[in-house]
């Protein structure tokens, strides 16, 4: 396998000048509606065929883990929902997660409910709004994306009854969660799954038989599955390829435990594949929501004991991670018996799936760049931080 | 597989590494295993290859200008050397197993200072997950990781000449982000306006 740096892909800096008279060296991105947002890639071309690709991050960095070790354990709660601001609720369960961990606070029941039903809500809309950006990047403008965005907006209507914001949700708190859910929230939530699935339906019409997905999607961008963990792939990348790593499973947090879910698996982990694990996972959450749902119990959305003022966790340090929508998301934190974290780190799923980026590249053509890196499902607020 | 149980297979294995069992005084019961940063390599062959600790999933490094802060948090056992007197940096690296589903088994490894012997071992050859990651170590607290195959700086920009996450850090004095400035801004401000006439 990889065992030593002159393995790599390709050298570090492809010198100038020497026999490379017939590449060509673009600059994709930052400002490219294919990049998702501010991301650039360092591109070296022999005709159509990539030589080199060396991606370049920053332009979105704003050092958010220097500004959480300078405020309060909670007043970091809203700055992760800007980290993958496709999925602001589940980021807030990771952020939390870690947090209980590190000072050892309980979870009341239904809090653990609702932390269930708005996280795999969130997976839902990272999934669907998947399905439209990647037939984007491959061409087909408008009438995915305008089917996907549809059905995120039912859930955003949700996510602003619940918690007052369309994306910015600030929802979680240590020992639970900020408010309980209005009345009647529940009922609007399985009367969406039932729509779910068909619209599902509708979409894997649309997409899957498609001529030009099929062409352009398989066979693009597979790795061998020792490569990938070895890269730190997590998530539906890691999982397209036939690896049964799922968090939820693998170390149940939450009250995962308790519903009866399956972790869909792909066989060749090409860009077809990345596709199609997406849809199968988003049926397994409708079934673990209308579990959730079902089995909602009555109870404190909060521990009653939560301390929310000059909360001081002991001295210690904690690692946490939770199945993010993009792959493991992980928060690392330090106490040093302060209000203040002494050290805050976040595990960006998306910025460590691109690790592999180039890999997956080498050697083919320029526009499959686009779609692997559509199939890799990045947000720039996570990579950059 | 605990901290302990993987100690007492290294220390059988690789009687001269330098490692020691540090405890976590906290709830989260997480104990880490401070490796010399000389025999960090052959420990991270080690734990992947004989193991099966496959997934490299978190890198992260501290800043500890007190090196009494940082045996607070990492606790020495007993009869074990505590830190230096001076600060250095930590590198911290959290592995899981995917086959057996195990982890998090926590590694750190330290600079001699913070300033000039500021080196720990790339562990890239041995899990390609640390490239970005120790990149992002390398441009924000300064640790040079030797043996990395592209060390550049990756989220500030390559003309930045400090490193932003260490706790000595001095920020810009930027005081124009304020549309209206007053009282610790404004007295900041004030070295940058003419005296009034």
């Amino acid at each position: 396998m990889i065992s030593d740096p002159s393995m790599f892909s390709s050298s570090p800096t492809l010198e100038p000048g020497a026999d490379d008279d017939q590449l060509l060296r673009i600059s994709l991105g930052p400002q490219h509606p294919s990049t998702h947002g501010v991301f650039r890639m360092n591109v070296v071309l022999d005709g159509e065929t990539v030589v080199s690709l060396k991606p370049v991050f920053g332009y979105l960095h704003r050092n958010h883990e220097k500004i959480a070790e300078n405020a309060t354990y909670l007043s970091s709660m809203p700055y992760t929902d800007r980290l993958d601001y496709i999925c602001p609720l589940s980021n807030n369960w990771a952020y939390a997660h870690a947090v209980e961990k590190l000072a050892g606070i309980e979870v009341p029941e239904r809090a653990e409910f609702m932390r269930v039903i708005t996280s795999e809500l969130t997976r839902l809309i990272n999934h669907t709004a998947f399905m439209g950006f990647i037939l984007g990047d491959m061409g087909a403008w408008g009438s995915a994306l305008m089917y996907a965005f549809r059905e995120r907006e039912k859930i955003l209507d949700l996510f602003e009854d619940l918690t007052g914001a369309r994306m910015m949700a600030n929802f979680m708190r240590f020992g639970g969660c900020r408010n309980d859910l209005p009345a009647g929230w529940a009922a609007k939530v399985g009367v969406l799954i039932d729509g779910y699935g068909p619209f599902l339906d509708e979409m894997e019409e649309l997409l899957v038989g498609n001529e030009i997905l099929l062409a352009r999607t398989q066979d693009v961008g597979a790795l061998p599955k020792e490569v990938l963990i070895n890269g730190g792939i997590t998530g539906p990348m890691l999982r397209a390829a036939g690896v049964n790593y799922d968090i939820r499973k693998v170390e149940p947090y939450g009250i995962y435990e308790r519903f009866d879910f399956r972790i869909p698996l792909g066989e060749k982990g090409d860009c077809y594949d990345r596709i199609m694990i997406r849809f199968l996972e988003m049926r397994e959450s409708l079934k673990i929501l209308r579990q959730a749902i079902d089995q909602l119990p009555e109870g404190d959305y909060i521990h009653p004991k939560a301390k929310i003022r000059n909360f001081k966790p002991p001295v210690g340090e904690a690692y946490a991670r939770i199945e993010g929508p993009k792959g493991e998301l992980g928060f690392y934190l330090i106490s040093d018996g302060t209000t203040n974290p002494y050290r805050y780190r976040v595990r960006p799923p998306s910025f460590i799936n691109l690790t592999l980026l180039e890999d997956m590249c080498l050697g083919l053509d320029l526009a499959d760049v686009v779609i692997i890196l559509g199939s890799i499902d990045i947000v720039l607020g996570e990579v950059d931080r | 597989m605990s901290a302990e149980t993987v100690i007492e297979r290294l220390r059988e294995v690789l009687p001269d590494a330098g490692v020691s069992l540090r405890k976590n005084p906290g709830p989260s019961g997480q104990h880490s295993l401070l490796v010399d940063a000389e025999c960090l390599m052959d420990v991270c062959r080690f734990l992947r290859d004989t193991l099966a600790f496959d997934l490299l999933s978190n890198v992260t490094g501290v800043d500890w200008p007190d090196a009494a802060k940082a045996d607070a948090v990492a606790v020495p056992a007993e009869g074990e050397g505590t830190a230096s007197a001076g600060g250095f940096l930590e590198v911290l690296y959290h592995l899981y197993s995917t086959s057996r589903r195990e982890g998090p088994l926590v590694l750190r490894a330290r600079t001699v200072d913070r300033e000039r012997k500021n080196q720990i071992p790339s562990v890239v050859s041995v899990y390609r997950s640390a490239e970005f990651q120790e990149r992002e170590i390398f441009d924000l607290y300064g640790v040079e990781f030797t043996g990395h195959p592209d060390l550049r700086r990756i989220l500030m920009w390559d003309e930045f000449e400090d490193h932003p996450m260490r706790k000595d850090y001095v920020a810009p004095d930027d005081y124009e982000y304020e549309p209206t400035p007053h009282d610790a801004v404004l007295e900041k401000a004030k070295a940058h306006y003419p005296a009034a006439p």
